[in-house]
C-alpha cells in the first residue's frame, strides 16, 4: 500500500471508528427497539465504509463493491425482519421499551 | 494535503455529525432522517472512491427503502403524549450526554496513536476488473446467498403479519 493510499485509509478508518462508537453507544444506552435498530444500522454502515476504503486503498475496488452490495442486501433484510418483530412486540405489549419485555424471560 | 482529501474529511465529519444526530434526536422520525442523511453522505463518499454501483445501491436501498421501512414502522406504533415525550427526552439526555464526550476523547486518542503502515508490502489488486465480472464470475456464490436472504426476509414478513391478523 502506498503512503498516499495508507493516508486515505487512515482517515476513513478514523471516522469509521467514530461511527462505530456512535452505533455501539446507541445500542448500549437506548431502551427503545427502533432506536436499537438505528444503532445496528450505524454499525453496518461503519463496516461498509471501511470495506470500501480498504478496497480503494489496495486497488481492489471491484471486489469491495461486490462485497458491499452483499452487505447492503443483508442490511435491508435485517431491517425488514427487525421492524416486523418490533411491530409484533408492540401489538402484544403496546410498548417498545425493552425493559417491559417480561414475557421473553426464559 | 490535497483538496480531494480535504473534501473527504469535510464529508466524513458531516457523516459523523449526522450519525450523532440520528442517535441523539428527540423524536424517532428525526433520528430516521439523520440515518438517511448519513447514508446519503456515504453515497457521495463511495462515488468519490470510484465505486458508483455500490453508491447507487446505498442511495436507493439504504437512504430510500430503509427510511421508508422505518417511517412505516414508526407510523404504525402509538405516538407518546406531550408529557411522556418531555419525560423520555430528559431521561434519554441523561444517558446520551456522554456520547459526544466519548467521541471527542476517542478522536484525540486515535489522532495521537500513530498506527504504522503494516500493509506497505501488500499485494495490490488489478483495478481494471469490472465489478460485474467479479460478482458474476468470481463471487457468484454470493448471489445465491443474497437470493436465499431475500426469500427468508419475505417469508419472515409474511409469517409476522399472518400472526398479527389472527
Amino acid at each position: 500500500m502506498t503512503q498516499s493510499a495508507w493516508q486515505l485509509f487512515s482517515i476513513f478508518g478514523f471516522f469509521t471508528v467514530m461511527l462505530f462508537i456512535a452505533g455501539a453507544y446507541c445500542i448500549l444506552a437506548t431502551r427503545g427497539l427502533i432506536r436499537t435498530i438505528i444503532g445496528i444500522e450505524l454499525l453496518i454502515k461503519a463496516a461498509t465504509l471501511l470495506v470500501m476504503a480498504a478496497g480503494y486503498a489496495s486497488g481492489r475496488i471491484a471486489l469491495a463493491q461486490s462485497i458491499v452490495i452483499t452487505i447492503i442486501v443483508i442490511e435491508v433484510v435485517f431491517v425488514v425482519i427487525a421492524g416486523g418483530i418490533s411491530l409484533s412486540i408492540f401489538r402484544h405489549n403496546n410498548d417498545l421499551d425493552v425493559r417491559r419485555l417480561q414475557k421473553l424471560k426464559g | 494535503m490535497t483538496s480531494d482529501m480535504t473534501m473527504n474529511i469535510v464529508l466524513l465529519f458531516a457523516m459523523t455529525v449526522s450519525a450523532l444526530w440520528a442517535v441523539m434526536a428527540r423524536s424517532l422520525l428525526k433520528g430516521t432522517i439523520g440515518l438517511a442523511l448519513t447514508s446519503a453522505i456515504i453515497t457521495i463518499l463511495m462515488f468519490r472512491l470510484n465505486a458508483p454501483l455500490a453508491a447507487v445501491f446505498e442511495l436507493s436501498v439504504c437512504a430510500g427503502l430503509i427510511t421508508v421501512i422505518f417511517v412505516s414502522a414508526i407510523s404504525l406504533t402509538k405516538p407518546l403524549t406531550h408529557k411522556e415525550i418531555e419525560c423520555a427526552a430528559r431521561d434519554r439526555m441523561k444517558r446520551f450526554i456522554y456520547l459526544p464526550v466519548i467521541i471527542v476523547i476517542a478522536a484525540v486518542v486515535l489522532y495521537y496513536l500513530r498506527i504504522p503502515n503494516y500493509f506497505a508490502k501488500a499485494i495490490m489488486g488489478d483495478t481494471a476488473i469490472d465489478v460485474r465480472t467479479i460478482l458474476w464470475g468470481i463471487r457468484h456464490f454470493d448471489i445465491f446467498g443474497q437470493i436465499a436472504l431475500m426469500i427468508a426476509g419475505a417469508l419472515g414478513v409474511v409469517i409476522l403479519f399472518k400472526e398479527a391478523n389472527k
